[in-house]
């Protein structure tokens, strides 16, 4: 039953890929563009409901069962059997995997709802929903898979649907460029995590979740392993995380990503893909949580992700930038957290993000649609009256991103904090503290910037704004909802105990049972209680929102004035050219690498091209030489035929000595 | 007879020298081979030859030496030269044996026919057929094509 | 000096080598085939000397046999040099170069 919660997607993808993608609905049935466009979205939706409902009953299932045995495995076939080295198609349905199989397909589902409306009048209309559904299966392989090679092939696939998405609209060359940096920068991770799967091999000798986990829960076994292995396993696979998540320094990619439909980015660059590396090393949370080393530098590097991606956000005038910034900082925060070892934290905060982000893209979608292709805040403004519900959903975003209290965003994000604060991560909890003002100031500033204050827009598309049709605006609904009141599945044990409820947070409990080794070490005495902490974010959060509603609603031009200001100003640049990070990576890796491709193309063309050309017209020469011979003089042939046989004489004379 | 740059003279110093070589045969008790060189090769090889030459009405050409590499060739043809008188020294100083016998009948022509009628038959039919396609060959090559 | 084998080998060496140059040295073609006569003849005198020396009539015998085919082939090769005299007007081998290639 797990497998066909992976395979109805990949079916989904196999019809509309080869009857609709490929012309022959068309061209050999006979069917028109409108009935083939219809056809097909009802298809890719349908394959993906169906793959919610199976999670959904199968979530029952675990439910039902004995919170330590909640894990059912399936297995298909022997993929690969090599001896030792012997990988199968198996399907790991634990509680873990079942939160992200949730995710995946319910949202995945709302937003295929959406590009039904979105994506109306493409011409690639068929191609998209299928990129979409092979979208779905591999990363459904990804998280259900019970191996790492699975999870490899999943990584991968969702690299290849990202770049086959991002780069939709091909014929826009700079599009294509921004698929292909992604897949590359991914190809960079990637390298980290295969090194990793290899390790993980040659240190435990299997490849498969519960034997390697088993081995290394075992006291007798990980002595024998020395601390730097697993160490080293934990750090290889980070790098893999890094560059699917977008962590410093590979991030870089995921801002570019936004030139696909914005469909695409609210699904694989918010809710999902990006989130596979939390969820691998959520998964690996047996190694994390042996290796202190490792537990910092993902904190360290992770903190640092989240305050540069904020300080670039405060800045940006595209809307789609703004959110792609602040994806890769709240994934900082979601890192923060596995850092730390507090996984069902990260993973809370995995849960709410894929919310509120998700509904933050579809609404700028809605926008951009609205707009027919703006997406420039400086050319947007007092939206509110014209696309109401765009508007109140966006706003819903805004606060649950911002940590408004009582919106999911709030609790996931104070566990984060607090969970840094235990750890004794001091530093980095005020660095997470200063994103958390950062964070409210960018969104509402955006927020603002769109559908408030005085309207800049222009006339002619004054003339043409309409609030979005039903398939995309039910989504939105759907998604703020689940913004207001998705968090409560998680709200921590001493917010729970004031209002009397004991065992809140179900989030925590459900899920920690596939985490099978806790990484938090809890530090002995604590300056600040908890409620302390909660008021620390609360008020983090008003400070960013009062700034960003003073220079932006209350006073519009002083933003702009600070900026011109001379102290000022060289931050604002640098933050506005997103710190020159893609410059400087361009001078120092891309162009000695382009240099270096260069002259081994020169090398391959002058010597080795060379080489075998010189073959080639050295026997021509020889030819050429020898033809000669064939003068048809038959005095040279008589004479050659005397020299040949005196020759031949000679040679048997001295051969008598 | 090599250098000649009249052709016929060419040929009749030919006649002479196969006529000289059947005189050898004759010294090495070899008769009817020496009478069938001067019947066959002298008389009427040569005399074919004679009759071309005439025949095409060639005129003496100038014997130059005109091809390439010819003082390659010469010092080639001295080197054999030089081979050659080698062998004929170590021949010379190998010996064979000095008194030759003879068996009855040694080059005859009642030896030479005894031999050629029954253990040579074979190659004997086999020239005649050889001469019989020689002819039909001369013939269909040399005659003329018009009417 | 007795006249032994010897002798008469050296001289076809000789006579052979003679032949030789004449075949490699002249431009009329009727002169290069009587040179090959002469190098024929050459070999005949060396069977019919070993004959001698191994007193085997087998020499002789086929000296007898080379006579002939050098007939058949004079033959021939004088029919075609007449049929190309009658094509070409020359019998320079420089010029006739049919065989090229």
């Amino acid at each position: 039953m797990i497998a066909s919660i992976i395979l109805v997607p990949l079916i989904g993808a196999l019809i509309n890929g080869l009857v609709f993608a490929s012309g022959f609905y068309r061209k050999v049935l006979g069917g028109d563009e409108h009935t083939e466009h219809r056809i097909s979205g009802v298809i890719a939706s349908v394959a993906v409901l169906i793959s919610a409902i199976l999670s959904t009953l199968l979530f029952t299932r675990l439910l039902s069962m004995a919170p330590a045995n909640r894990h059912i495995i399936e297995t298909l076939f022997v993929w690969i059997p090599s001896g030792e080295f012997t990988v199968s198609f198996e399907v790991l349905f634990d509680t873990l995997s079942c939160v992200m199989a949730l995710i995946v397909t319910w949202i995945g589902f709302l937003i295929h709802l959406y590009s039904i409306g979105y994506m109306h009048g493409d011409k690639a209309y068929a191609k998209y929903f299928t990129y979409m559904n092979i979208f779905i299966f591999f990363m459904l392989i990804l998280v259900l898979g019970n191996n790492f090679p699975l999870m490899f092939v999943g990584w991968e696939g969702v690299g290849l649907a990202s770049y086959l998405l991002i780069g939709f609209w091909y014929s826009d060359t700079e599009k294509a460029y921004a698929g292909r940096k992604a897949f590359i920068i991914n190809r960079i991770g990637d390298f980290g995590f295969i090194l990793g799967i290899f390790l993980i091999f040659f240190l435990f000798g299997s490849v498969n979740y519960q034997e390697v986990f088993a081995k290394a829960l075992d006291p007798s076994f990980i002595t024998g392993v020395s601390g730097a292995a697993i160490t080293a396993v934990t750090l290889l696979l980070f790098v893999g995380a890094v560059g699917k998540s977008a962590q410093f320094p590979l991030y870089v990619w995921l801002p570019d990503a936004m030139a696909g439909p914005t469909p695409v980015s609210a699904l694989i660059h918010a809710a999902t893909m990006v989130t596979a590396g939390a969820y691998m090393m959520s998964r690996c949370n047996v190694f994390y949580s042996q290796s202190p080393t490792a537990q910092i530098i993902v904190v360290s590097i992770a903190a640092f992700t989240a305050l540069l991606a904020a300080s670039i956000a405060i800045t940006q005038n595209d809307i789609k930038k703004v959110l792609a910034y602040s994806t890769v900082s709240q994934l900082g925060y979601m890192f923060m957290a596995i850092g730390v070892g507090a996984y069902t934290a990260g993973l809370f905060h995995l849960l709410t993000h894929a919310f509120f982000k998700a509904l933050l893209f579809l609404g700028s979608g809605s926008v951009i649609h609205a707009l027919h292709g703006e997406q420039d805040i400086r050319n947007m403004g007092g939206l509110r009256k014209y696309i109401p519900v765009t508007a109140i959903t966006f706003l819903i975003g805004t606060l649950a991103i911002a940590g408004v209290p009582f919106l999911s965003g709030f609790f996931s994000k104070d566990e984060i904090l607090a969970s840094l604060y235990d750890g004794g991560y001091t530093v980095h909890w005020i660095v997470a503290l200063i994103t958390v003002v950062l964070t409210a100031l960018y969104m509402i500033r955006l927020y603002v910037l769109t559908f408030e204050g005085k309207s800049r827009i222009t006339d002619t598309v004054k003339k043409h704004i309409h609030e979005s049709p039903y398939t995309m605006t039910i989504p939105l609904l759907v998604l703020a909802v689940l913004s207001i009141f998705g968090g409560y599945v998680g709200v921590p044990e001493f917010m729970g105990q004031v209002v009397g409820i004991h065992d809140t947070n179900f989030f925590e409990k459900f899920v920690s049972t596939s985490i099978l080794l806790d990484g938090t070490n809890h530090i002995g005495h604590r300056l600040l209680g908890h409620w302390t902490l909660v008021i620390f974010s609360i008020v983090a959060a008003l400070l960013g929102i009062l700034i960003a509603l003073y220079f932006y609603l209350i006073n519009p031009s002083s933003a702009d004035k600070i900026a011109e200001n001379e102290v000022i100003k060289p931050i604002y640049e640098g933050s506005f050219n997103k710190w020159y990070v893609d410059e400087l990576y361009d001078y120092m890796i891309v162009r000695p690498f382009i240099y270096i491709a260069e002259q081994a193309s020169r090398f391959d063309q002058k010597f080795i091209d060379g080489a075998v050309n010189g073959v080639a017209s050295a026997l021509k020469e020889m030819a050429l030489t020898l033809q000669a011979a064939q003068s048809g003089a038959l005095r040279s042939y008589a004479s050659l035929m005397a020299i040949g046989a005196a020759i031949i004489l000679i040679f048997i004379v001295l051969w008598q000595f | 007879m090599v250098t000649h740059s009249n052709p016929v003279y060419s040929a009749v110093s030919l006649v002479l020298t196969l006529f000289s070589t059947a005189v050898l045969f004759v010294l090495l008790h070899a008769d009817f081979v020496a009478a069938v060189q001067v019947l066959v090769y002298a008389g009427a090889i040569m005399i074919l030859f004679l009759f071309t030459v005439m025949f095409l009405n060639i005129r003496p050409e100038a014997f130059k030496f005109d091809s390439k590499y010819m003082k390659f060739k010469i010092s080639v043809f001295m080197v054999l030269l030089l081979f050659a008188g080698y062998f004929a020294s170590l021949g010379f100083s190998m010996g064979l044996k000095r008194h030759y016998t003879e068996s009855v009948d040694f080059g005859s022509a009642k030896g030479v026919g005894t031999m050629l009628f029954t253990d040579y038959l074979l190659p004997f039919e086999l020239t005649s057929v050889l001469i019989v396609a020689a002819i039909i060959g001369v013939v269909a090559i040399a005659k003329r094509r018009d009417g | 000096m007795a006249i032994s084998i010897e002798h008469y080998l050296v001289l076809s060496a000789i006579l052979f080598l003679i032949g030789a140059f004449g075949v490699i040295t002249r431009r009329n073609i009727l002169v290069v085939l009587m040179s090959l006569e002469l190098m024929l003849n050459a070999a005949n005198l060396a069977f019919v000397g070993f004959s001698r020396a191994l007193d085997d009539m087998t020499g002789q015998i086929f000296m007898i046999m080379s006579l002939t085919v050098a007939a058949a082939e004079v033959a021939v090769g004088l029919a075609l040099v007449v049929a190309i005299y009658k094509h070409r007007e020359t019998l320079n081998i420089d010029v006739l170069k049919l065989l090229k290639g």
